[in-house]
């Protein structure tokens, strides 16, 4: 009996690692602290009532923003340890095993649970204020997304120290990524992990476009409508194309592993290329996913910090339109190399290089924001124009991958990790966290501190151009990704070293922003106008933070820019703005039922992982009878009396 | 060992002192931008022409944007002008639609022309040999057909002579890469790719698998050796008298995952490469995509098996069994658990 306990545990929790036993103990340490202070203070009900039930898209927007941060410092710590490895030649700190276990895991974590997440917590706080609306169209759908994508995070991250970590690349090529080459359950927690919050995803990517096609104010004609609305509106569209040839693409590895079937395997013609097209054709239009609201948010920042109109409204638009079609037309470009001959290697290089075309455009349009402006160098401000020289000499680099011909000596070398990092974290992390900097006062009231944040910005910005400039060089040294050692007779140990130091001072940089957080919440300046930038759209008409039903009285929209417009009216005495008339306000009640549905589908996952039939059976039904109790509620929802909007709004400072 | 580390030491820090004045110069160290034969120097032309054009507008670009937000910040008393509702210009967004346009084109030019180029042999007057490579967990098997010997993690190449490799997996895929010589092509289970490749220098080159395949990828790395005519003729010669034959067994053994050092045959069991393959190959014929050269390559295998085949039956028959060659001991063979620390 002993002996059978002992060898399950034995494969059961990852063991053998010093520094996995160092995270089960923080782990364990971590949870026994928050368990202690929920009880002590008597806030599990606070908890439940306030947040693991809401249904309020800031609150939701809130906790997708704290996840994902959370994330990015897994991911970060990942990328510091495998720099550790990789700073000098023959280095003993991380066998080949956990190394690819490790990028394995970066790569997952920094595009599905950091990216992604960071994402959805933007459009969850900006999109309904930004259009005049007081929830999504489907709050409760919003819940479920988000509790997916918790638990199916949390599947995913628990492979760390239960099971083991899946180590064959962050996209799992077959045959690499079939039971024959990875026989252990790693690889399943990455399917389930993915594919539980994928299903989140794509309920929010279709949430949102409902959100925006039909909840905008009256008045806010699409061509009128904000442009970090419109980004959110490509990147939707873009959602729904790709998330489910992810979701059918993993289903179907799953199906190879599971069952034994052999569509992607090696052998009983089985056809792994199948799985690399499948896979980018979610993938490519991935990165235009997660970069599409980036594009959005610098031309908000851009206009608001110029004090001036956003140069070329409509080509804005059409070149985000362009973008979100043609990133469905490029996905062979990352794999020229398999020798899909000349005729496809032409279409698809051309495609890819098309793409530079309307982003080009932006690039041009944003600058000619500024000119002629007034360009305020306030933290927004910088990470956006930091953004600009870094995304243009990541995207020179990504025409250069789509010369078909050249690309074959750049491919899967240093040369790309460079560029695919310098757009990713010059375009969307930059673009993310130039978004947070912004619509921080509107989310919590006060703005973050300035001096601290230049600290960050700094060590970011520095940190960046050291680690990842000499990886080109490398690239072109012959240096190629994923290995997890090297020798010193090729002469990549200098530059290897000096890009390892560029990784911890963004390392660094981050610390700084985590205190410059810490600090804020004591000393950041409050906003008490609601309005700290001099904005130019509608979240800024508002409160902050915005009281639960986010506009007392639903705004008439009649300008592009309609807060400035009615600033400068104001401001004029031209304002004919009649008195308002507070209606009772209709909300969506709040609903236990996603957080339980998606704990059932952990459950479920967990129970696929191991292959144990009673933890899929009690899963499954799990989820299915959420489903049916979620069917047969007719409470769903409920007034908030005038009275009460006219007290919430008296004690915000508004007289309505 | 002592000696050889202590002076890798100081040529690094001798190196990262020239790491500081990072790429200013293009040492021999950075392979793909010393091409030494024609297909790389195809390549290594592109990335120039495209590096050119993308700095017609990435240049003027960084500029303007230091420009802008220099004269244009928001101080107390900056005189530039302000326009506050300045916010279209047909004539500006045109030229910025047009410029990339215009870009683009010309690099799409070029670009499909080297595509189509790169499909060829990259001298037609010479005749070209062939080399087949398998890449397995994880090591290079190199056999040629004409010559009817085969090597692991190593290969010779006439120099001059435009090789044809054609290469497929018996592990998961991987990609086959001579930075100096030219761009990558995968390696497939099922699948038999081809790839143009020609050394105009004698000298010894740096190759390495480029797609990951698990845990001993780090290591798979392999030396290409060209060398002249007769050189190339006399190392040939040299193994078929001195290195043991290639068995089946020992292919088995090269399948398992493992290490190899370099290992040399004098002949190897005949039709292997097509029976790699075809074993992976799909009962329902050609796949789509990458088998514009898969008809090809069969045809002309076919065609070579002849010649090659007699040579290589007959000294499979001799070497059977003895296989106690220098090179070829199964004890080279390392278990990966060997180099994991």
């Amino acid at each position: 009996m002993w002996e059978d306990i002992k060898s399950f545990a034995s494969t059961f929790f990852v063991t053998g690692d010093p520094l996995i036993y160092g995270a089960d103990v923080a782990i364990v340490l971590t949870t026994l602290a928050i368990v202690f202070v929920l009880t002590k203070y008597k806030k599990w009900g606070w908890l439940w009532r306030e947040w693991l039930t809401t249904v309020d898209h800031k609150k939701i927007g809130i906790m997708y923003l704290i996840c994902s941060l959370l994330m990015l410092f897994r991911g970060g710590v990942d990328a510091l340890l495998m720099r550790l490895q990789l700073a000098l030649p023959n280095v003993e700190f991380l066998h080949s095993e956990h190394y690819n276990a490790i990028f394995t895991t970066h790569g997952t974590i920094m595009i599905l649970f950091m990216a992604m997440p960071m994402m959805f917590a933007l459009f969850n706080i900006v999109v309904p204020l930004q259009i005049g609306a007081r929830d999504v169209a489907y709050p409760f759908l919003n819940a479920l997304s988000f509790w997916l994508f918790f638990f199916g995070a949390m599947l995913f991250n628990l492979s760390f120290v239960i099971g083991g970590s899946a180590e064959s690349g962050w996209l799992a090529y077959p045959p690499l990524s079939e039971k024959m080459f990875s026989p252990g359950v790693g690889q399943d927690f990455y399917i389930w992990g993915i594919q539980i919050s994928g299903i989140g995803s794509l309920a929010t990517g279709i949430n949102f476009l409902v959100t925006i096609l039909k909840m905008r104010a009256p008045g806010m004609s699409l061509m009128k409508m904000p442009l970090f609305s419109w980004s959110v509106l490509s990147s939707c569209i873009t959602i729904i194309y790709a998330f489910p040839i992810l979701t059918v693409t993993l289903a179907l590895l799953f199906i190879d592993r599971y069952l034994g079937a052999h569509i992607f395997t090696m052998d009983g013609g089985g056809n792994p290329m199948m799985y690399v097209n499948l896979i980018w054709m979610w993938g490519h239009p991935e990165v235009y996913i997660v970069v599409l609201p980036a594009f959005g948010i610098f031309s908000e920042i851009v206009a608001t910090f110029s004090k001036k109109q956003i140069f070329g409204y409509k080509s804005m638009v059409f070149a985000m339109i362009i973008i979100s079609v043609l990133s469905f037309f490029t996905w062979a470009h990352h794999f020229f190399t398999m020798g899909a001959g000349a005729d496809v290697n032409s279409f698809f290089a051309i495609s890819t290089m098309a793409i530079a075309i309307p982003t080009g455009v932006k690039v041009f349009n944003w600058l000619f924001t500024m000119f002629r402006g007034r360009i305020q160098l306030k933290q927004p401000m910088l990470w956006t124009i930091a953004f600009i020289p870094c995304f243009v000499i990541g995207g020179a680099t990504g025409v250069m991958l789509a010369v078909a011909p050249a690309d074959y000596q750049y491919h899967n070398s240093y040369f790309l990790i460079a560029h695919f990092h310098q757009v990713l974290i010059g375009g969307v992390v930059f673009g993310y966290l130039a978004g947070i900097y912004y619509w921080w006062p509107k989310m919590f009231g006060f703005k973050l501190d300035e001096r601290l944040g230049k600290w960050g910005f700094w060590l970011w910005n520095i940190g960046f151009y050291v680690c990842f400039m000499p990886q080109y060089a490398l690239g072109f040294m012959g240096m190629t990704r994923r290995l997890y050692t090297y020798g010193w007779d090729l002469g990549w140990a200098p530059l290897n070293l000096v890009s390892t130091v560029g990784a911890f001072m963004m390392g660094l940089g981050f610390v700084f922003q985590v205190w410059q957080i810490a600090y804020s919440i004591k000393h950041g300046e409050r906003d008490t106008t609601g309005d700290p930038w001099n904005g130019r759209t509608l979240e800024w008409s508002i409160p902050s933070p915005a009281p639960v039903y986010n506009f007392a009285v639903i705004p008439q929209v009649k300008e592009a820019d309609d807060w400035w417009a009615t600033k400068q009216a104001r401001a004029n005495g031209t304002a004919n703005e009649a008195p308002a008339k507070l209606e009772p306000i209709h909300m969506p009640k709040n609903s236990g039922i996603p957080f339980i549905m998606s704990f059932f589908w952990f459950i479920a996952g967990f129970g696929f992982v191991w292959g144990w039939t009673w933890w899929i059976v009690i899963g499954l039904a799990g989820v299915g009878i959420s489903m049916l109790v979620r069917s047969f509620q007719y409470d769903t929802d409920y007034y908030i009396p005038v009275d009460e909007v006219r007290r919430t709004e008296a004690s915000l400072g508004r007289a309505v | 060992m002592g000696a050889r580390k202590w002076l890798g030491r100081v040529q690094f820090w001798i190196m990262a002192v020239l790491a500081s004045v990072l790429l200013s110069g293009c040492g021999s160290e950075y392979m793909v931008l010393n091409p030494k034969g024609p297909v790389a120097e195809t390549q290594y032309n592109l990335i120039i022409i495209s590096v050119i054009l993308v700095s017609i507008v990435i240049l003027p670009v960084l500029a303007i944007t230091f420009y802008i937000v220099w004269r244009y910040r928001d101080k107390p008393g900056n005189k530039a002008p302000y326009q506050p509702e300045w916010a279209h210009n047909t004539t500006l967004e045109v030229i910025w639609w047009g410029i990339p346009v215009v870009i683009i084109a010309i690099l799409g030019y070029f670009t499909v022309r080297d595509t189509y180029a790169l499909v060829e042999p990259p001298n037609k007057e010479v005749k070209p040999i062939t080399v087949q490579v398998t890449s397995l967990d994880w090591k290079w098997m190199f056999t040629y057909p004409e010559q009817n010997i085969a090597t692991v993690n190593y290969v010779h190449i006439p120099v001059g002579v435009p090789v044809q490799f054609e290469l497929t997996a018996e592990a998961p895929m991987n990609s086959f890469w001579v930075p100096q010589l030219a761009g990558q092509i995968y390696t497939m289970p099922g699948m038999a790719m081809g790839l143009w490749l020609q050394a105009d220098e004698p000298g010894e080159y740096f190759g390495t698998g480029a797609n990951f395949t698990g845990k001993g990828f780090a290591h798979m790395q392999f030396k290409v050796i060209a060398e002249p005519q007769e050189e190339f003729d006399k190392w040939v010669q040299q193994v078929k008298n001195t290195a043991p034959g290639m068995t089946r067994q020992d292919y088995e053994n090269l399948v398992k995952p493992g290490l190899s050092d370099r290992l040399t045959y004098s002949s190897f069991p005949p039709g292997l490469f097509e029976e790699i393959v075809k074993k992976y190959g799909h009962a329902h014929g050609n796949h789509p995509g990458g088998m514009n050269h898969y008809k090809n390559n069969l045809k002309n295998n076919d065609d070579q098996h002849d010649e090659g085949h007699q040579g290589g039956g007959q000294q499979d028959a001799g070497q059977h069994g003895s296989h106690g060659g220098n090179d070829a001991q199964a004890s080279h063979q390392h278990d990966m658990s060997g180099t994991n620390h």
